[in-house]
């Protein structure tokens, strides 16, 4: 047995066998998606040079949020190898609900979010119920939610259809035109970079007291400081336009708050277990029924939540909020990203990386002026091509016995 | 009945000693079919107990029994001379009985510090990883078991690997029996042999082991005791240095009904089948 304490070579090599490992064995991660975003930026840029004008990524800053935030829902449900088709009628639902609440009801903005969220953890409690009690497969429950529920956002919107929110309403004015100063943005690049320093730092210090290899410092440094200079470049050239929005930086939020409760609870453990092998969950003594509903319940909550950041950006709730192709984006986003179809494979940053090549794609488009029938073909193709390199890694990890 | 005749090990235990679990006339059908009857199983610390039989004895069945996953129709099962129920797996679990089935139930997805701890992570404001890996790495020594690295997903593991992990997950709980269902079946020869002496740790370490197998070979390598099960009832318990494969294989297939009557009346003389002429 070796314990992988080892000298400045053999560590390098590790690290090169590593990730000559994770290439050729398929658990690819990240990878394909960044190259993919890199080339898409690439190409739209060359085809017109107002794509990475700092207008226009402010633009798709925001464009991303309100649908990615549903896609880390999409994300949870995925990491169990569920389904979750009817996320985008839950946003348009709780829309709906923001738009009569605000509007015709008179409620205070807080009580009227509340109201919605509450609403998104019903419907998971339901679907969760039908899943554990009947065994429903989650494709049919969600199927037949994404009908229901859109009649349910008629019904809440009444005859007139359309309601607009006020302007003034904070949760537009959050979604359309709050925006951190340079001074805040910057802090809060540091802040992250540093917290991610400092816990790589508190890693470093619990393994060398239990005795454990440690890796090399210095690494973590450059990630860190990489990830500073990105985050610090990305403030400086966006704040030449409006900045960095306040509702982009609550959805990177919610996706590093995601990210840390998956990789670091017992609770996010045992979705990823239930997601490689419900029977294995099961025999461990994991209420696996708790883990369905759980995850059912916040996914229908981010839809919420989702819906809600969309209906603030658009300052009105419609018979369209959540229709289209809101869906099947969001999921589409959490497949791109790197998430697994089949379960137990993947990280709330797929939500992040996912959601950024889909809004790439449509907003370029839409720049160079392309009919949305190209759109949606383009991005049906990118989201194949997603699929395709899921499937074929599962394949490779199998040939190399690692599936 | 011979069964209870035969003394537990006198050479090796003192004779006051009593067992870790006893099972007394366990039965169990299902629907229509009689799995077992009548059983009689004693399992003591630090001591490697083989069940064996055809397919279709009752190994299976029994094992379920311990496990909790399916409970007995008749009969008492007694953990530390106290009278128990074992309902269902979380109350198995409890008893100090850790059952590794046979098709391993590991996630391929989590590495071997997750999966050793499934179920009973060491969680303070968060999972303590550190904790739980050094944890992994202890026990692993105490195994004695080959594994490079406990960060690698189970999916990149061998056979014997999982194996090896699977027994070790059922450490964690620090168990007084533990059962094992098939644990070379689908193993290489080395890999084998890296699985016996890892059952050959475990009794050093004072578990009762439960070993269920197909395979005499391995049997007779690290069992002490050996107990025949034949269409769900006892059909002798030898001790293993005592006893040639050849009465092991005639216990099993009914060849010797050991010192019991015959449990079917002779067939009736055959017939024939036919339309008659």
């Amino acid at each position: 047995m070796s314990d992988t304490i080892g000298t400045g070579r053999s560590r390098i090599a590790g690290i090169y066998d590593d990730v000559r490992a994770r290439v050729t064995g398929g658990s690819l991660g990240s990878l394909p998606v960044v190259v993919g975003l890199v080339l898409i930026w690439g190409i739209f840029q060359a085809l017109n040079p107002s794509f990475l004008s700092a207008d226009n990524l402010v633009n798709l800053t925001l464009q991303c949020a309100a649908v990615g935030t549903i896609a880390i829902g999409v994300v949870l449900v995925l990491l169990l190898g569920q389904i979750d088709l009817s996320v985008g009628s839950v946003s348009g639902l709780s829309a709906a609900i923001l738009g009569v609440g605000l509007t015709q009801l008179g409620w205070p903005l807080a009580l009227t979010i509340l109201f919605a969220l509450l609403t998104g953890v019903a419907i998971g409690l339901l679907y969760g119920f039908l899943f554990t009690r009947f065994g429903v497969p989650s494709f049919i429950i969600t199927l037949a939610g994404l009908l229901g529920i859109l009649g349910l956002q008629l019904k809440v919107l009444g005859p007139t259809g359309s309601i607009n929110i006020p302007f003034d309403s904070p949760i537009v004015l959050f979604a359309q035109s709050w925006f951190l100063p340079p001074w805040l943005a910057y802090g809060v690049s540091a802040l992250w970079a540093g917290g991610m320093f400092v816990s790589a730092v508190l890693r470093q210090r619990r393994r060398r007291r239990a005795g454990l290899s440690t890796s090399s410092l210095g690494w973590q440094a450059a990630k860190a400081g990489g990830l500073l200079l990105l985050c610090a470049a990305a403030v400086t050239y966006l704040a030449t336009d409006r900045g960095v929005g306040v509702m982009f930086v609550f959805f990177i939020g919610l996706v590093i708050v995601m990210d840390v409760v998956l990789t670091r609870t017992r609770w996010g453990r045992e979705v990823y277990a239930v997601g490689g092998s419900v029977e294995a969950a099961r025999r461990a003594g994991i209420r696996v029924d708790r883990v369905y509903i759980s995850v059912f319940v916040l996914c229908s909550t981010f839809a919420v939540v989702g819906g809600i950041l969309a209906a603030g950006r658009l300052s009105s709730a419609s018979l369209s909020s959540g229709g289209g192709d809101t869906n099947l984006n969001a999921i589409a986003a959490a497949v791109i990203g790197g998430t697994s179809l089949f379960g137990g494979r993947g990280s709330a940053w797929s939500a992040l990386l996912g959601i950024a090549v889909i809004q790439s794609i449509s907003n370029g488009l839409t720049l160079l002026n392309l009919d949305s029938s190209i759109r949606y073909m383009i991005t049906g193709g990118v989201l194949l091509l997603a699929v395709i390199i899921d499937s074929i890694s599962r394949k490779s990890r199998a040939a190399h016995g690692q599936a | 009945m011979s069964v209870e005749a035969v003394a537990p090990l006198p050479e090796r235990l003192p004779p006051d000693r009593v067992p870790v679990l006893s099972m007394r006339g366990i039965s169990k059908s299902f629907g229509k079919v009689q799995a077992l009857t009548d059983i009689h199983l004693d399992i003591y610390a630090g001591e490697v107990v083989a069940i064996v039989g055809d397919n279709g004895a009752g190994k299976s069945t029994l094992v379920k029994i311990l496990a909790g996953v399916h409970p007995a129709d008749d009969g008492d099962i007694e953990f530390d001379a106290q009278p128990v129920t074992i309902p269902d797996p979380t109350a198995s679990r409890a008893l100090g009985i850790a059952t590794v089935f046979q098709d391993l139930a590991l996630c391929d997805n989590l590495d071997v510090v997750a999966n050793l701890f499934l179920g009973r992570e060491i969680v303070g404001a968060a999972l303590e990883e550190e904790e739980m890996e050094k944890r992994a790495w202890e026990l692993l020594r105490q195994l004695s078991a080959r594994i490079a690295s406990v960060r690698v997903p189970i999916a990149a593991l061998s056979g014997g690997q999982r194996q090896t992990v699977a027994i070790a997950r059922s450490l964690i709980g620090d168990p007084r029996v533990v059962i094992l269902d098939e644990p070379t079946a689908a193993l290489g020869v080395a890999q084998t042999a890296e699985v016996l002496n890892l059952i050959e740790r475990l009794r050093e370490r004072g578990h009762g082991v439960v070993l269920i197998s197909h395979n005499m070979a391995d049997v007779q390598a690290v069992a002490d005791r050996i107990v025949v099960l034949r269409l769900g009832r006892n059909n002798g318990d030898f001790l293993a240095p005592d006893v040639s494969y050849e009465d092991i294989i005639a216990a099993i297939t009914g060849a010797t009904e050991h010192a019991r009557p015959l449990p079917d009346p002779p067939l009736p003389a055959p017939r024939r089948i036919g339309p008659a002429r």
